[in-house]
């Protein structure tokens, strides 16, 4: 139980299916395909892949943005989304003896006193930001839904502390977004975040459309959050070099799948999936006398489309190690010590 | 120490600014104040400023304003200095002046001027002349215009509620809700919109009479009334593609997706997201739908299925100016005229509007 106890979020087995329409046929589009995660308060865990492989799904059907197709969400202990399956340890699903899926309980629960708990920060602050509205009623708009100020006058103080928090200027509460930088607009909607003073934040590839330098601020900020106000975050990016900064650790996925979970600096030093390692022999390095000796692994072939998945292990139409067994069974995420999971099966 | 005060040297060939001629004292830092005037914003505008703003540079739009203005209060301050209504045969001294018809623009009947001549009190002129029927046609015009304008106005307006409702629900529950709904606008769409004004003039005649009797409807009529009932049942359909077609793509905007991870509720989305940002778009549609409502009524009263008499539109006075064509040309030329200026000068103003709001074409 105590084991339980250490997490703030815990996924098992989420499945995120979209139905794709090809002629007559409804085929099912596998952006999340059993993945399951824990994440502990207070911590950073980073989301790697390329694009497309499904991590800004993970993190808004977490939030239940879509409705999950498969799956449970526990959150602080309670269970906010499970649609049934059991699974061994294995991780297969337990079949009964009419070759159906043992079925659990059902649960479902209403989102919104947890929305108060989790929040989001969006990836583009151009569009996430509502362009007729002013700062004051963007950062406002949760205290409005969630009913947390008792009159005109706390909701005032309460946003103009908000923006100091993120470093906004509050003379700027008036103000409608498209009048602020793009660094500026993402403070914006870190602080529309924190107004609920939430313990998880899903931070979708926030710093991915702003430039280099202001960068640097927003991850500095993110870290400065963290200690004073101890969220948790899931730091959604594709760049390795800012999660590695920021993350405690971090989660390698690959069209819908997750291939590699460890801590940052493991990780780093010790990748052990073959995915991981390229994607790792592809970080730029400042310093152009090692960046030449640094050898490159450059993967053959294209992505597979997520309609036409290869069976088994999603990557062994470009991993250099794949066997038949890789093309029969998906790999489970396994425990190497240390708390370094890999799901493959020849490394 | 010594050696942070030394820039370093320009090397040779470089573009750079030779930083061996300044010293560190050359430099000043920045106090904190001075930091601050770096971020200057600019001065902070609204939406509907920007836009008005850029509405004030188009003279085309501007002058449409200013005719339409000219209209509207000509048409409101007319009828309380001119001494005819619009349904009274011209009297002199409470006898009906039966020489009165056909009257040209300023002219005064032999009555009349007898009249003037007995007392020597001047008696309001006959602007635009009279009509067969001996009636004031000045202030026949100006009851035509208050008719069509406001006919205009109503069935924008009506078209809009009903297109706005429908629209912004099916645009924003999407799926099988949207199939239906679309489908049923389909089928909307595909019936011949003149027949079913007909047919429903001809079957409310009859139906309606007896309910509106009375009442301030009457003097509208049924035909009117059948036209009112046809906008709001046939003419809403493109008014509600067109928000749909907004609201589809709003929707998707991550504004939304944020309002939706902050628990906001849909009506609340609804009315502080999505149909503020699709409001220009509904400020233009409606304006150009003035227009054309004008344009249908004028050529339904054209076909006879207008306003019921004595009261008048500018098509109806159109049609009934058409008999004498030969003889009295100007009583035909304005209301067509009239018709032309308010539907020209709301399709400019339309597009001026769009030019100045819409935020795809800045």
């Amino acid at each position: 139980m105590s084991e339980k106890e250490k997490y703030l979020l815990k996924v098992d087995h989420l499945k995120q299916y979209f139905p794709v329409r090809q002629g007559f046929k409804t085929i099912p589009l596998k952006a999340v395909d059993d993945i399951s995660f824990q994440v502990r308060p207070g911590e950073t865990l980073g989301l790697v892949g390329e694009s497309g492989c499904g991590k800004t799904t993970v993190g808004r059907t977490l939030l239940r943005l879509y409705q999950p197709t498969a799956g449970r969400i526990e959150f602080d202990g309670e269970v906010l989304f499970d649609s049934g399956e059991q699974y061994d340890e294995n991780g297969r699903l337990k079949l009964g003896s009419d070759g159906k899926p043992v079925m659990g309980k059902k649960v479902d629960v209403n989102m919104l006193p947890y929305r108060r708990q989790m929040q989001m920060v969006f990836q583009d602050p151009y569009s996430s930001l509502n362009p007729r509205m002013t700062v004051e009623d963007i950062i406002g708009e949760p205290l409005d839904v969630h009913k947390l100020y008792e009159n005109r006058d706390e909701r005032r103080e309460k946003i103009l502390s908000l923006m100091e928090l993120v470093g906004l200027n509050a003379e700027h509460a008036m103000r409608y977004a498209h009048e602020f930088s793009g660094g500026q607009r993402q403070r914006i909607g870190i602080a529309r975040a924190l107004a609920v003073n939430p313990k998880f934040i899903v931070c979708d590839e926030p710093v991915s459309a702003l430039d280099v330098s202001i960068q640097a601020q927003v991850v500095n900020m993110f870290e400065e959050l963290q200690d004073k106000l101890g969220v948790a975050y899931l730091f959604i990016a594709h760049d390795l070099l800012v999660v590695h900064h920021i993350s405690d650790r971090i989660a390698v996925m690959y069209l819908g799948k997750m291939m590699e979970l460890a801590d940052a600096d493991e990780l780093n030093n010790n990748p052990i999936h073959p995915y991981t390692l390229s994607l790792l022999s592809a970080v730029p390095i400042p310093d152009p006398e090692t960046a030449r000796k640094s050898k490159r692994i450059v993967l053959e072939g294209d992505v597979p489309s997520p309609l036409k998945m290869p069976t088994g292990c999603p990557f062994r139409t470009r991993c250099r190690y794949a066997t038949e067994q890789c093309a029969a069974e998906m790999p489970q995420l396994k425990d190497r010590g240390n708390g370094h999971f890999v799901a493959c099966w020849n490394k | 120490m010594q050696e942070k005060d030394v820039l370093k040297k320009r090397q040779f060939l470089s573009a750079q600014v030779d930083l061996s001629r300044f010293s560190q004292k050359n430099f000043e830092q920045a106090t904190e104040d001075e930091k601050k005037q770096q971020d200057v914003m600019g001065e902070s505008t609204t939406f509907f400023k920007d836009g008005m703003r850029r509405l004030r540079k188009n003279p085309l739009a501007m002058g449409s304003i200013i005719v339409l203005a000219l209209i509207i209060a000509i048409i409101i301050i007319a009828p309380f200095f001119v001494p005819y209504s619009y349904s009274e045969i011209i009297s002199v001294n409470g006898v009906r002046d039966k020489s009165a018809t056909n009257l040209a623009p300023f002219e005064y009947s032999k009555l009349e001027m007898k009249y003037m001549e007995e007392t020597g009190e001047k008696l309001f002129p006959h602007i635009f002349g009279t009509d067969n029927l001996c009636r004031d046609y000045f202030i026949r015009v100006i009851y035509g215009t208050r008719v069509s304008l406001s006919i205009g106005v109503v069935a924008s307006v009506m078209v809009l509620i009903i297109g706005l409702l429908y629209g912004s629900i099916a645009g924003y529950f999407g799926g099988t809700v949207d199939l239906i709904m679309m489908r049923i606008v389909d089928i909307i769409y595909s019936l011949p919109d003149m027949l079913i004004i007909i047919l429903l003039s001809v079957v409310l005649n009859e139906t309606l009479k007896g309910y509106i009797e009375g009442t301030v409807l009457q003097s509208l009529g049924t035909n009117m009334i059948s036209i009112f009932i046809v906008f709001g049942l046939l003419y809403w359909v493109s008014m509600a593609r067109l928000i749909r077609g907004q609201i589809l793509t709003i929707k998707n905007n991550e504004y939304v997706l944020a309002a939706r991870c902050i628990g906001t509720k849909n009506g609340r989305i609804l009315r502080k997201h999505i149909l503020p940002n699709c409001l220009s778009v509904i400020i233009i549609t409606t304006a150009l739908q003035v227009p054309s409502a004008i344009f249908t009524e004028s050529y339904l009263s054209f076909l006879g299925l207008g306003v019921a008499r004595p009261l008048t539109s500018l098509g109806s006075l159109a049609n009934d100016a058409r008999g004498a064509m030969q003889s009295y040309p100007l009583r035909l030329v304005i209301p067509a005229v009239l018709i032309c200026l308010i539907v020209l000068a709301l399709n400019l103003l339309g597009d001026g509007l769009r030019d100045a709001f819409d935020s795809k074409l800045n």
